[in-house]
């Protein structure tokens, strides 16, 4: 059953200012591709993965992991808004003794699938462990979240060959292609144009959307889940920062985390709507 | 200590085929076990299961650090993976997805180290893994076992499929002298007296354990009571068994085919200079890499023999003695 369209949208609103606070709260963390993240994972969470925030070690569930841990605030406020832990303990985000680690860690909070931040790792694992799903005749899927900046790791370059070689259809990749990563732009610091051509040249289905179109996501997903001679990558086009007009597109937003008043403005633009630029 | 008998005409066997055959023995036990290799199949004996069981064996290609990825995968999907390669690419090249994949996740993923050591011979010092167990030895959660011989090395891969959490496995390339019999015992982490001795103690592991006993014979003809134990798991460490060494003997000699810095010894050194402090002096590798060479050879040019360990035994009986004036 698909979620409607404006419950998506609230979700989505929810779970951006949700990373602003825990970002601000913390004083350090990475807003800019998180907001860019934040339809996506909406949609996954809310209408697409087969898991039960109760039961987060439910073994038919579905599985999403995170290659790019540093977006982990976008994962939590989701994990969050789902249900999988209390909403306000998003603000413990990087405290000591906190179960929401600087970058996710296997087993410290519920919900979080793979411990990840160096990248290239979560991609790998998650071959593994669809692979591992397949052995058992299991029909839970994959889903792994990886970066365009992550795509000059060269282990993530091994696992498109395993994947495509082990015909994983199980799993699903989403790449955030947001063209920037600390130092700049993608195409400034290293190339990785033509991404597409060069991903079905690697036996994968390859799928294209605008990140933060609802229909398009979910046609897409959908797509993927017919698919069983290949592993799926969706090229999901984001802005990253989206919805604080501010951060948007502004690779300086990386990992940099908002004073209190940009914090407040910022609140306001997402409460408004009016940061948007599209 | 259940030991073949030294005098009988000694019998020689890698311990890469302990593995191998470990290993199938684990899978017969455990539907779970599966098998990863990257690319040296045959060479660190995993044929055999691959063979026997096609569908639990996963051909991961020259690619160590989706190698060590893969593994932790199926360690989420409780699998029981054994992860096989040469130590210098794994853990040498995945010591990243090792830490942060394997052990900070603490999922139950077995590293293969195979080819360690000088004994690689002439491949030379690129493939002569020397480093590897300072490189394990640092991350929390892992346990390292260096095994003696093969069959010891047979032992270890039932044990670590027994055993719920990441561990290293070190292996050697040439066949080593049969030590251990079916019925010596065989337990992660606890340290096997292989020889009793109150004058000094050897504590040796992988291949430097037969130098070790040869070397503790030869002394007994000059007069001298030499302990011998092998330290086949580096961590966790019997701190218990080196610490009543400590105590007993009051000097200590260490032997492994290893760096010097980070090994065994240092290990071993951590715990006796923090609670009973005695003369100690560590065999191994001095602070180089190795060359193209045989075995023998290359062993001897640096200083991995019985020779090596009876001097080293001399120096520290004579600290051994100053301190007692």
């Amino acid at each position: 059953m698909p979620t409607p369209i404006d419950t998506l949208v609230a979700k989505a609103q929810a779970i951006r200012e949700s990373i602003i606070t825990m970002v601000a709260t913390a004083k350090s963390g990475h807003p800019g591709g998180a907001l860019g993240m934040a339809d996506i994972f909406t949609l996954l969470y809310f209408e697409t993965l087969r898991h039960d925030p109760q039961k987060p070690n439910w073994p038919e569930r579905d599985r999403l992991l995170l290659s790019n841990g540093h977006i982990c605030p976008v994962l939590y406020a989701t994990l969050a808004e789902a249900g999988y832990f209390p909403k306000d303990e998003v603000l413990t985000l990087r405290r000591l003794n906190t179960r929401l680690q600087g970058h996710p860690h296997l087993g410290s909070l519920p919900g979080v699938e793979n411990t990840s931040g160096p990248l290239g790792q979560g991609f790998s694992q998650a071959c593994g462990l669809a692979y591992g799903l397949q052995m058992d005749g299991r029909d839970s899927r994959v889903f792994c979240i990886t970066s365009d900046g992550e795509h000059e790791e060269g282990q993530v370059w091994e696992a498109y060959l395993f994947a495509a070689k082990y015909k994983l259809s199980n799993l699903t990749v989403l790449i955030d292609r947001n063209h920037i990563q600390i130092d700049g732009r993608n195409e400034d610091i290293m190339p990785l144009e033509p991404l597409a051509e060069k991903l079905q040249a690697f036996g994968w289905h390859v799928l294209e959307v605008d990140g933060h179109n609802f229909g398009e996501i979910r046609q897409a997903l959908r797509t993927a889940t017919e698919e069983t001679a290949h592993p799926t990558v969706i090229i999901c086009q984001t802005i990253p920062g989206k919805g604080v007009s501010f951060m948007e597109n502004k690779y300086e937003w990386h990992g940099k985390a908002p004073n209190s008043e940009e914090a407040t403005e910022a609140l306001r633009q997402l409460q408004s709507g009016s940061g948007y630029a599209a | 200590m259940q030991l073949k008998s030294l005098s009988e005409s000694p019998t020689f066997t890698a311990n890469r085929d302990g593995f191998g055959q470990g290993l199938l023995e684990a899978a017969a036990k455990n539907s779970q076990v599966v098998g990863l290799c990257a690319d040296v199949t045959e060479s660190v004996r995993m044929l055999p299961f691959a063979q026997q069981f096609p569908a639990r064996f996963i051909e991961v290609g020259v690619a160590e650090q989706n190698l060590v990825g893969v593994a932790a995968g199926l360690a989420l999907a409780g699998k029981i993976p054994f992860a096989a390669s040469y130590a210098v690419f794994s853990p040498g090249r995945s010591w990243d997805q090792l830490r942060v994949s394997v052990c900070y996740s603490n999922l139950n993923v077995k590293i293969i180290g195979g080819h360690t050591g000088l004994n690689v011979g002439p491949d030379g010092a690129t493939h002569q893994a020397l480093e590897d167990i300072a490189l394990t030895r640092v991350l929390p959660n892992l346990t390292i076992v260096v095994p003696c011989d093969a069959e010891e090395a047979r032992k270890a891969t039932l044990a670590m499929a027994e055993h719920t959490g990441p561990c290293y496995l070190r292996l050697g390339r040439e066949k080593v002298q049969d030590l251990t019999t079916a019925e010596t015992p065989f337990k992660l982490a606890q340290a096997l007296t292989f020889r009793q001795g109150s004058d000094c103690t050897i504590i040796a592991c992988g291949l430097m354990v037969q130098e070790a006993l040869k070397a503790a014979t030869e002394l007994e003809t000059e007069g001298l009571s030499i302990r011998v134990i092998n330290l086949h798991t580096i961590k966790p460490l019997d701190t218990q068994t080196v610490l009543q060494a400590a105590r007993e003997t009051g000097a200590i000699v260490t032997a492994e085919e290893h760096q010097q810095a980070g090994g065994m010894g240092s290990a071993v050194a951590e715990v006796v200079s923090a609670e009973y402090p005695v003369p100690i002096k560590i065999v191994g590798v001095s602070d180089t890499f190795g060359e193209s060479g045989t075995a023998p050879q290359l062993l001897e040019k640096y200083g991995l023999t019985a020779t090596a360990i009876k001097e080293a035994v001399k120096v520290v009986l004579e600290k051994k003695r100053q301190r007692q004036r």
